[in-house]
């Protein structure tokens, strides 16, 4: 049955109005959580707020096991949804430039969106340095292509990649982020926030 | 009196758990449906891509980036699943913050640095992670919660990269934050 555009059940241009529709909801889900504020989403590195740790920890294992239980009773073929592939080298850089930038700018883009959204102009200033960022990329783009696809993996699941069923691997992440969140509640209380 | 303050504003606020498992289900939900994770950068780049295109057209045959976007994009690239995706964040961010009252235009910065000295940091994390995003193809979204949550090796080196490093970084930028 699903996933329902990739298995032509629905067409292209439903599938571009259900993303809008999507997108509503995860820009709703963001906002009311608290993610349009970069204070609140700074927090984690400072252990005042661990209100992202917690939202995206949860968020990634709600949907992990959504998709093994959906597969699992045949609702939903997994070959068919999208499995981003792993090029180590541009995986691990591109991920320490973009904490940097998270330090800095107390955001991340769907966040910044968020924050601009509801007229934070922090946000709105982050926005247009992801803009700059990305148009920098572009015209620069030669200097890094060898770098962008160095060490590529293919689309290896983390669960193989350990030599481990996907479903134990779920299992594990889920009681490493139950761990997480009592060092998280902890915190909260030992660094208490400030009024903002 | 500022004790009962903070709960109160607190409340305002999701359940950080139940917002988890709400995030979570419209992940599910375009999984299910799109067969993709959600995504905010790769947006970015759609529009970046079309404005390049409409100023240079012969772009595509003279920007190794574009090209490498033309072969991995058919069709327009305005026309992109996470371009309809954002337009939809915009709005649902925007209500969501309507029906809390917090709609307001302001600088959101700690009262020890100046609203100029957060704008500057603002802009300058900004730059980065539209860059890294592009080199890490994808930011949180796409590749750490998305990737994390189909089980993509990459996504989770991703994830430990950003947070790792703001977590490295954190000390140094403290003054901003607290």
């Amino acid at each position: 049955m699903g996933p329902l555009a990739p298995n032509e059940i629905i067409s292209e241009n439903t599938n571009f109005l259900l993303a809008f529709f999507i997108g509503i909801a995860f820009g709703w889900v963001l906002e009311s959580s608290g993610f349009s504020s970069s204070r609140k989403l700074a927090g984690i590195f400072y252990g005042y707020d661990a209100v992202v740790l917690k939202v995206f920890f949860t968020g990634a294992i709600t949907c992990m096991l959504g998709l093994l239980f959906m597969s699992l009773f045949g609702w939903i073929d997994l070959d068919l949804v999208y499995v981003n592939p792993t090029y180590l080298t541009s995986a691990i850089i591109g991920g320490v430039i973009m904490g940097a930038g998270f330090i800095m700018g107390g955001f991340c883009p769907g966040t910044s969106f968020c924050g601009a959204a509801i007229g934070k102009i922090d946000g709105m200033v982050f926005v247009v340095g992801l803009f700059i960022g990305v148009y920098g990329f572009a015209f620069t783009y030669g200097w890094w292509e060898k770098l962008y696809y160095a060490n590529y993996l293919g689309e290896p699941k983390v669960s193989e990649a350990l030599g481990m069923k996907d479903g134990l691997f779920g299992l594990l992440l889920i009681i490493v982020a139950l761990g997480m969140f009592v060092v998280a509640e902890w915190a909260e209380k030992k660094f208490p926030r400030e009024e903002y | 009196m500022s004790n009962n303050k903070t709960e109160e504003r607190g409340r305002r606020y999701l359940n950080p758990y139940v917002g988890g498992v709400l995030l979570g289900l419209v992940l599910l939900a375009a999984n299910f449906i799109s067969g993709r994770g959600l995504g905010a950068s790769g947006a970015i780049k759609s529009v970046v891509a079309t404005s390049i295109e409409m100023v240079d057209k012969d772009a595509v045959n003279t920007m190794p980036f574009m090209a490498d976007y033309a072969q991995s994009h058919s069709g327009s690239p305005m026309k992109s699943w996470l371009v309809f995706e954002m337009l939809g964040v915009i709005v649902g961010g925007f209500l969501s913050g309507a029906i809390a009252g917090r709609l307001k235009l302001k600088v959101e910065h700690s009262p020890k640095i100046t609203s100029r000295r957060r704008l500057v940091f603002a802009l300058m994390g900004g730059v980065l992670f539209g860059f890294g995003s592009q080199l890490g193809r994808g930011c949180t979204s796409g590749s750490a919660l998305s990737g994390m949550a189909v089980l993509s090796m990459g996504g989770f080196i991703t994830m430990m990269a950003i947070f790792g490093t703001g977590f490295a970084l954190a000390y140094f930028f403290r003054r901003n934050w607290i």
